[in-house]
């Protein structure tokens, strides 16, 4: 009998066109995802090479990260970010390759906009030129962000030229405390594993904790996996995974559809299979997080204080403390939620789909952002914000004082006029808290949709726990 | 491509950790359809005040560190987004070689398609090498991708390793599109197979 195999080495396995003598691998990639901003150089590259795209019917561009989020209809203003979009079009037009631009009502973020339109399927490769591709792990695809110039390489061959990964599981076997969500649960894991702590590795989530979240919110963990250094998270698919998949409009249809779950059932890893390494975690000790630092391992317990450099292992540590506090303005001991927040956002590829702004409205219904907090909402993609529309939930942020806004990338990096001003602090769903992320000098905590609404009702860090109805 | 033999320059002392893609290149600057022209970018936002003058005590701000083309760093570098604006800034300000504990996977893997040549080494040399860096006097280091070896100022050697594929590509200025290209016939066979075995995944995609 073969030996178990987890479910990456079954991805990996049948995606291996050919395996070199030194073990480099050419594997084939079934999705390929593109926006503007990571993109240009590639086909500029093939170009320059006489090469041709092998499979546009397996790619798929968005224009995302440069777009505004205000009416559209007037164009973009900032001319570079302008030609990086009309660069996209130009690009997916001479080489033939699907594409939503601005105004397509699919239009929303490449890694929303995936699984939104069952692009994104069980089983698959999937590749981006963007570290967040990792969010469609959550299906059960292996998913990576790529660099530019293998998105070039992927673009001409329909491969990339790889060495296997190591495999990590992360355990995680209790259910979820109230008030916790899939992005507690992934700041608390990448806390506990380090920045780094997954370099080099493909991490499978195990256990209840992520049995029990719906497609979005294993979207949300498999997101932010890039940010505990491993490039890809996987969850097994199951009846949630075919649930959320059937009847969109690029996923298998008729008898095709049967076929394809009848396969997806068989993507699980085997008992008795083996990994380079497991983490586990009690869910039952996680009390809903925020980050305090530059980095997202730098997180709380909401419960918690800022940390005394004092008390870290290392010098190279507590001098990365030391920094991190001085850039984030705050004092070791402070209760973190004594931190008074200026603005609120809640979008970006880690949390903007349909229940994060459910949750999110959930707290804000009868209640008004605090008067020194500007607080916006851009849904991850268009068709989100339609359906959000359709359940009202736009009147509850309105009424509540958000901006309600267009979908894209917006103020997790703030490429388009999105921007945390210099010294502000901004409780953002988004991933990364990295110093000047969302806005030159701008100060980032990291925290779920519903604690970004409490923040923007108290106009400090809160304990969503206190709002909750 | 460029080739990578043998690289002998002042080395940058950046004695941080988890210096990440952000930081070595920000999002502005991200608004560009061509690889070149980053240099004078690289950093910002350690490097320049928002008046744009320079920072006068960071590191590439320094004699003789202007013209580094050798950066020893903390654990963890390049960690963060996916951008290859990250090295092709480095580049263009003329490091090509970035000596740390650990790098993150993406950005070490973006390197070896620019010519660039991440290196892993121990703590103890990792410690060594930052001291030969940090004296301003004779910060000059030797990486010898042939030998596998990084000459410190004095003439001791430490050996580094490196996945012999991506040396050889390095080594000989491979293209590696062209290398697989030369498989077209096996892509061709997987896809047959797999067309068979999963039909959904060439029917049903992007109309």
């Amino acid at each position: 009998m073969a030996s178990p195999q987890t479910l990456f080495d079954k991805i990996w396995q049948s995606h291996v066109v050919d395996v070199q003598d030194d073990g480099t691998t050419i594997l084939y990639i079934d999705r390929h995802l593109l926006h503007e901003v990571l993109s240009p150089q590639a086909f500029e590259g093939l170009r320059l090479a006489g090469r041709q795209v092998r499979r546009r019917d397996a790619t798929l561009a968005v224009a995302d990260h440069n777009v505004p989020t205000t009416d559209r209809r007037q164009g973009i203003e900032d001319p570079e970010s302008r030609l990086q979009v009309e660069t996209l079009s130009i690009n997916c037009r001479e080489f033939d390759v699907p594409i939503f631009d601005m105004l397509d009502p699919r239009q929303g973020i490449v890694h929303v906009i995936g699984p939104e339109q069952g692009f994104t399927l069980p089983g698959t490769t999937v590749v981006c030129c963007d570290s967040h591709t990792a969010t469609h792990g959550a299906f059960g695809a292996l998913a990576f962000g790529i660099g530019t110039s293998e998105g070039e390489h992927v673009l001409a061959t329909q491969t990339l030229r790889t060495s296997k990964p190591k495999n990590m599981r992360v355990l995680v076997d209790d259910p979820l405390p109230p008030g916790c969500t899939g992005k507690d649960l992934i700041l608390a894991i990448i806390g506990r594993m380090g920045t780094a702590g997954g370099t080099g590795h493909i991490v499978e989530y195990v256990g209840r904790a992520f049995r029990d979240l719906s497609m979005e919110g294993r979207m949300t963990v498999s997101n932010m996996t890039i940010e505990a250094g491993a490039r890809a998270g996987l969850v097994a698919p199951d009846d949630k995974t075919f649930d959320y998949l059937k009847g969109r409009p690029m996923a298998p249809q008729g008898v095709q559809w049967d076929a394809a779950v009848a396969y997806w059932r068989t993507l699980k890893s085997d008992d008795g299979a083996v990994y380079d390494r497991e983490v586990r975690i009690d869910a039952g000790d996680i009390a809903p997080q925020v980050t305090w630092g530059t980095s997202p391992e730098d997180v709380v317990p909401i419960t918690g204080a800022v940390p005394d450099p004092q008390d870290a292992p290392t010098e190279a540590k507590r001098t990365a403390m030391r920094r991190s506090l001085d850039y984030m303005g705050l004092t070791p001991g402070t209760p973190m939620t004594d931190v008074a927040i200026d603005n609120v956002f809640i979008g970006s590829c880690t949390n903007s789909r349909i229940e994060d702004l459910r949750a999110a409205a959930d707290i804000l219904r009868g209640r008004r952002v605090a008067a020194h907090v500007d607080a916006m909402v851009s849904p991850g993609s268009s068709i989100i914000k339609q359906q959000a529309e359709a359940e009202g939930l736009d009147q509850v942020f309105i009424a509540a004082g958000f901006q309600w806004r267009e979908s894209g990338c917006s103020m997790c990096l703030g490429m388009n006029p999105d921007r945390v001003a210099p010294g502000k602090r901004c409780a953002s769903t988004s991933n990364r808290n990295f110093e000047g992320r969302q806005g030159r000098d701008a100060r980032t905590h990291l925290v779920s949709p519903a604690m970004a609404a409490a923040a923007a009702v108290t106009g400090r860090l809160t304990d969503v726990r206190q709002l909750a109805r | 491509m460029e080739k990578f033999t043998i690289l002998s320059g002042i080395a940058a002392p950046m004695d941080m950790m988890n210096i990440d893609t952000d930081q070595i290149i920000p999002k502005l600057h991200l608004r560009t359809i061509k690889r070149t022209g980053l240099g004078k970018v690289v950093f910002d936002e350690l490097r320049f005040n928002t008046d744009g003058s320079e920072k006068p005590d960071f590191v590439l701000n320094r004699e003789p560190y202007r013209r580094a083309s050798i950066l020893v760093a903390g654990d963890n570098f390049g960690c963060g987004s996916s951008r290859e604006h990250a090295p092709w800034a480095l580049l263009d300000f003329g490091i090509r070689c970035i000596i740390a504990t650990s790098f993150a996977d993406i950005f070490y893997n973006n390197c070896f398609k620019n010519c660039m040549l991440p290196v892993t080494v121990g703590k103890d040399d990792w410690r060594l090498l930052l001291n030969d860096a940090a004296d301003s006097d004779n910060p000059r280091l030797m990486v010898d991708l042939e030998a596998l070896t990084i000459t410190r100022p004095g003439g001791d050697q430490i050996a580094f390793e490196i996945d012999g594929f991506r040396r050889d590509c390095l080594l000989k200025g491979l293209d590696d599109i062209g290398l697989t290209l030369q498989r077209a016939d096996k892509i061709d066979a997987f896809e047959a197979a797999q067309s068979e075995q999963q039909p959904w995944l060439y029917t049903s995609a992007v109309q």
